[in-house]
This record gives C-alpha cells, sequence and structure tokens, in this order.
C-alpha cells in the first residue's frame, strides 16, 4: 500500500503539513475559517517534532501498520484496517480511553481533548493524495508504495 | 480442517483474524456461552454510566462472522474437553468435533466466601453486559454502594455508579488503589480525585460481614469493626481463569491454562488464549495470567496464526494499562513497582497540585517500565523502546521529557521508522 515517509534532512520544521492536516479535516476545508471560527476544530495528525532550535526536524505520522498495535488496544473496535490496509478510527465508536495512545509505538495517536476522542491520520480519504504530502513547499514527505519498515 | 474456538471475546477474534491470515477455507465454530455477539467488554462501565448506548458495545463490524465464515453458536456452554475424541462437550448434551481447539474463556469473577454474604440479593459482580443491564435496571432500587476490591474493576463499577448518582465506598486490602498497574503515587492522585468526587476511599480495609436481614443489606462491618451503610455490595476482587471445565482433559492447567510461545498447552492442537491463558512474561519469563485487552488479542492471533500452520511466536507479556477516572488519564506499562528497587534506576517527575505525574524505571541501559499521569500523550513510544528493547543510555536524561518524542533518538532510530525504504534519511 502507498504509505507517506518523511525525509527529515529537507523538513525545515514549517509545520505547514499540521495546518494542512487540520485545513483538511476541519468542516470549511479553509485554513482562516477553520482556524478563527469552528469552534470544534481538529487537531493535527501529523506530528512535527523539533530540536535544538528547529535545526533538526521531522514530521511524523501513522504508518498504517500490518499488525496495528493500536486496533489491538483499542477496547471499543472503534479502530478497524480496511480492505486496502489503511487503519482508522471510526469516531463515534471511540470512547476516548486512550488505549491505542499507549499501545502505538510510533506515538502517532492524538488525543482530542476537547472532544474526548482519539484522533490519527485517515490518509484523507477524500484525496488523491494526503493534504500533508501536498502542502510540504519542500518535499519533505513522500506518499508512495512501501512496506511499514 | 475444523477449528473450534471457546469463548467468543477479544481473544477469539484475535484467533478468527489470525487462523483467515492463513487459511482462507477451513470451517470456524465459536462457542459461547453469553448471548451476545463479540462486545467491547471494558465497555461496560460506560454502558451502566449511562456514557454509550448498548448499539456501541458492538465490537466489530456487521458482517464480521459473515466474512469471515463463522459458525457462530450463542447461548451455549462448553462443560467438557474429551482431549482422546478430539471433541468438546456441550451443557445441552451435544458435541462438537474439532481438529484444532482454541480456548478462549476469558475470566471468572472471584468472589470469596464472606459471611452473611449467601442469602442477600443485592450482591453483583461486574465483568458482562448482563452483569451491568442488571444493576442498570435496578438502579432506582439502589442508593449506597460498597464495591469490594479496588482494581481496575471495582474502579470502574464505581465510576459507573457515580455517574448514575450513587453514594459509593470502595474497600481495598492494599495500602492503594489500582495497587497491582500503578505505583504508590499514581494511587494516591487517582484516590485523591475519586473522594474529591464523593467516593469514599478505604484502603488496608476487607469487608468481614454483609449486614442485613432476611434478603436485604443493611450495611458492611469492616475488619477496623466500622460499620458502613449500604443496600448494595459489588464483590470486585478481580478475575480467575475460566478453566473449570477443563477437568479431566489431561490439559496442564496452574493458574491459567499453560501455553508455549504459540499459545499451544501440553496436549498437541489445543491452544489457549486470553485471560485464561498463563504464557510467558516478557521479562522474567516465568508464566502468568495477564488479563488485559491488548494481550488477549495478540495471544489470539498469535493462536489462530498457529493453528493454520502460519508461523508467529509471542514475544512475551508485556502489562499495560490506560484509565482514565474524572478526566485524570493514567497509563502504565511494563514494571512500575520493582521488587527489588536496588536493581533498578527511578526517574521521577511530578506536580501533584495539577496530577501530573511521570515516572520512569531503567534497568541497566534498557528501559523496563513507565507510569504516566495527566500528561500521556504518546506513551505507546516508551512502549516501542521497551519492546524493542532499544538501548536507551545516549538519551536517558530525556525520557521524562513531556514532550518526548523521536527527534531525541538515535538519527538510526528515526530513520528505520520513517524514512522511505533503503534510504537513510
Ligand atoms: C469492567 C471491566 C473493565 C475492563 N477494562 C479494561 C481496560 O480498560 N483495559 C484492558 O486492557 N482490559 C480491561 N478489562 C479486561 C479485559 O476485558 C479482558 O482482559 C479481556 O476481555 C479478555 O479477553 P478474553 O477474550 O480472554 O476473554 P473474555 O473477554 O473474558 O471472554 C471470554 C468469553 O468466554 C465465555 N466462556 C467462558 N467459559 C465458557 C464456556 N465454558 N463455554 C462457552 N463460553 C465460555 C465467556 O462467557 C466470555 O464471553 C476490563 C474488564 C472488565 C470486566
Ligand atoms: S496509529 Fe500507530 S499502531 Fe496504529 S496503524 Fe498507525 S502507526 Fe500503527
Ligand atoms: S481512545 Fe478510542 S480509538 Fe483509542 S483505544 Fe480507546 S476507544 Fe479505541
Amino acid at each position: 500500500m502507498k504509505r507517506i515517509y518523511t525525509l527529515e534532512d529537507v523538513c525545515i520544521g514549517c509545520h505547514l503539513c499540521e495546518v494542512a492536516c487540520v485545513t483538511e479535516h476541519s468542516l470549511s476545508k479553509d485554513p482562516v475559517k477553520a482556524f478563527l471560527h469552528e469552534q470544534a476544530r481538529p487537531i493535527s495528525r501529523c506530528t512535527v517534532e523539533e530540536w535544538d532550535g528547529g535545526v533538526i526536524s521531522l514530521s511524523t505520522t501513522c504508518r498504517h501498520c500490518d499488525e496495528p498495535d493500536c486496533l489491538r488496544a483499542c477496547i471499543s473496535g472503534a479502530i478497524q484496517k480496511n480492505d486496502a490496509g489503511v487503519v482508522r478510527i471510526d469516531t463515534e465508536q471511540c470512547v476516548g480511553c486512550w488505549s491505542c495512545v499507549m499501545a502505538c509505538p510510533y506515538g502517532a495517536v492524538q488525543r482530542n481533548l476537547a472532544k474526548k476522542k482519539a484522533n490519527k491520520c485517515d490518509l484523507c480519504p477524500d484525496r488523491k493524495n494526503p493534504a500533508c504530502v501536498d502542502a510540504c513547499p519542500n518535499r519533505a514527505l513522500v506518499y508512495k508504495e512501501g512496506s511499514q519498515k | 480442517m475444523n477449528y473450534v474456538i471457546i469463548g467468543n471475546s477479544v481473544a477469539a477474534v484475535g484467533a478468527i483474524r489470525g487462523i483467515r491470515s492463513v487459511d482462507l477455507e477451513g470451517n470456524i465454530t465459536v462457542i459461547s456461552r453469553e448471548r451476545h455477539i463479540a462486545y467491547g467488554r471494558p465497555l461496560i462501565s460506560y454502558l451502566l454510566g449511562g456514557l454509550i448506548t448498548e448499539k456501541r458495545m458492538a465490537y466489530l463490524p456487521e458482517d464480521f462472522y459473515e466474512n469471515n465464515r463463522v459458525n457462530l453458536l450463542l447461548n451455549s456452554e462448553v462443560v467438557g474437553v474429551e482431549t482422546d475424541k478430539k471433541r468438546v462437550r456441550l451443557a445441552a448434551g451435544d458435541a462438537i468435533g474439532y481438529d484444532s481447539l482454541l480456548i478462549a474463556t476469558g475470566g471468572d469473577p472471584f468472589v470469596p466466601p464472606i459471611e452473611g454474604m449467601a442469602d442477600k440479593e443485592k450482591v453483583f459482580t461486574f465483568t458482562t453486559w448482563d452483569d451491568a443491564a442488571k444493576l442498570k435496571g435496578i438502579a432506582h432500587d439502589i442508593d449506597r454502594v460498597v464495591v469490594i476490591g479496588g482494581g481496575l474493576i471495582g474502579l470502574k463499577a464505581a465510576e459507573g455508579l457515580h455517574l448514575l448518582g450513587k453514594q459509593i465506598a470502595v474497600v481495598e486490602l492494599a495500602d492503594r488503589v489500582l495497587s497491582s498497574a500503578f505505583d504508590r503515587t499514581a494511587g494516591r492522585i487517582v484516590a485523591k480525585k475519586m473522594k474529591a468526587n464523593g467516593i469514599e476511599v478505604l484502603t488496608e480495609e476487607t469487608v468481614v460481614r454483609i449486614e442485613g436481614e432476611g434478603g436485604v443489606i443493611t450495611g458492611v462491618t469492616l475488619k477496623s469493626g466500622d460499620f458502613v451503610p449500604c443496600d448494595t455490595v459489588i464483590v470486585a476482587i478481580g478475575v480467575r481463569p475460566a478453566a473449570g471445565f477443563l477437568k479431566g482433559s489431561k490439559i496442564e492447567v496452574n493458574r491459567g491454562v499453560v501455553v508455549d510461545d504459540t499459545m499451544e498447552t501440553s496436549m498437541k492442537g489445543v491452544f489457549a488464549a486470553g485471560d485464561v491463558a498463563e504464557a510467558r512474561d516478557f521479562f522474567s519469563g516465568s508464566k502468568n495470567p495477564l488479563p488485559i485487552w491488548p494481550d488477549a488479542y495478540i495471544q489470539g492471533d498469535i493462536a489462530g496464526c498457529t493453528m493454520a500452520g502460519g508461523e508467529k511466536t509471542y514475544s512475551g507479556g508485556l502489562a499495560m494499562n490506560s484509565i482514565e477516572f474524572f478526566k485524570v488519564s493514567t497509563i502504565s506499562m511494563g514494571i512500575t513497582n520493582p521488587a527489588d528497587p536496588s536493581a533498578y534506576e527511578v526517574l521521577t517527575y511530578q506536580d501533584l497540585e495539577n496530577y501530573q505525574y511521570r515516572k520512569i524505571i531503567l534497568q541497566g541501559n534498557l528501559l523496563v517500565g513507565a507510569v504516566l499521569v495527566g500528561n500521556v500523550e504518546r506513551a505507546g513510544i516508551l512502549a516501542g523502546l521497551i519492546r524493542e528493547k532499544v538501548d536507551v543510555a545516549p538519551f536517558k536524561d530525556k525520557l521524562l521529557a513531556p514532550d518526548f518524542g523521536f527527534i531525541l533518538l538515535p538519527r538510526e532510530i528515526r530513520s528505520a521508522l520513517f524514512a522511505p525504504m533503503g534510504k537513510v534519511a
């Protein structure tokens, strides 16, 4: 399956992938409206990590694992892997127990505390390429066929 | 190939998927004494408390059994396994033959004899959907509850009943609640939060007698002599592997059904997984029951895969719990209370005012355990470091940082995890 990979050397820590992710999962799909007016604004599903004042940075995101630890830990069955291999959370079904946060070795599940729901990368079902990949000005994110590791 | 699975919960589901990852043809029969299809057992407290509706109890997509071609027998209890004839006997009298058998019967609530309990009506356990439904059904008749046991199940029952506006006292034998998964500080934080919400927490105490007249409970008398008034008692001392029906089967049962790293029991062709099994511990190598959901899934998957001829082995049971009480999140994993502290190095950070606590347990250069309270973000990264036995010496001092992440790890590890194949970024 196609996965998102990271090239840390060309990541400049601009966080545009996070902005694009929030925008894509917002109601309006418009960054200004989403950030200024949407109360139930989503939180980003990718996480940009920085160190040494931004000298090193990389964007981390879900690996859509072959044997997802998040799925195995999920007590409600909210996490399922579809036939294409994409691992998604059914937000309605999620009870906010954070077992997936505990289990995911990639740190790829976020807690939306306002909604008490877990959230993670869904590879943008409405788009050809994930929004983060398209948004990266430096092509530090690559979307291509490959294995989990 | 005829696969028979006894039990229909998470270990069974892991096994069904495990079997189907290797064998799309064989017949799978699943036998459960419950009347429900697989449900989120840990969700029963959410159901009791009214946080979710019955519709959300279902653990699986509707077409799961059909898609995996599972022959599901509900309301059927297995009362015996005849390993010489390779068949299981049902309570209704019939027998079902197997080529490969999985015991995934989970745990039964343990109820010790307590004086005065036998004739009382409102004494309950809390481990099934029907237990929760029963309590919910008589909730209007409940005012004050004593919960015996301050472990996960006891506290979950307390929380559910608290949400219904009931008065609750939790009686715990140990010096703190959640003593098996959490350390003293974390236990204290949770107890503090419970008390702040009006739940009484009585530690180093036990119920010696249930008082009342006829079937009606008026209260309980504690070891200290104190009397706690109540009309309902929940017994939540723990669960024991549900292996009683294996008597006479020649399958080795210690505390649980003893299994090797492929989940096979002492009897060839018979496997066990989940709360009923006793498998190897990740650290010590000794065999213990580990009654947690994620591990039941993992064991089920290994059992199913092996039963179907695939190759997969267990890396050992790693305890982990994520529990949230009254909006305080807690996650614990691995060794949280070392028996011999001198063999370990312990790092802590605490800000109890704000319900924040982090504890990291190291053995030499390896991370072996963690307790997080409050900020539990990305806790799984730590679980990964434990499982993969990563040398943490180079970044040991950073493990307590609340924003600990991959950027603090050696570049090779980051690249192996996130860079495109064949390219060290
Ligand atoms: C209230 C509560 C909260 C919990 N919260 C958490 C949590 O937050 N996180 C966590 O990790 N774990 C939690 N647990 C523990 C978790 O639910 C168990 O570890 C898990 O359900 C074990 O799965 P299993 O498949 O081994 O067995 P079980 O879920 O126990 O299922 C076994 C099934 O087998 C059936 N069965 C038994 N004997 C027979 C027989 N002879 N014939 C036919 N059928 C039989 C039983 O009726 C049952 O349906 C909680 C448990 C409870 C009760
Ligand atoms: S959330 Fe984590 S465990 Fe789940 S599929 Fe993604 S990377 Fe794997
Ligand atoms: S937080 Fe939601 S998605 Fe995560 S394990 Fe719990 S129920 Fe499943």
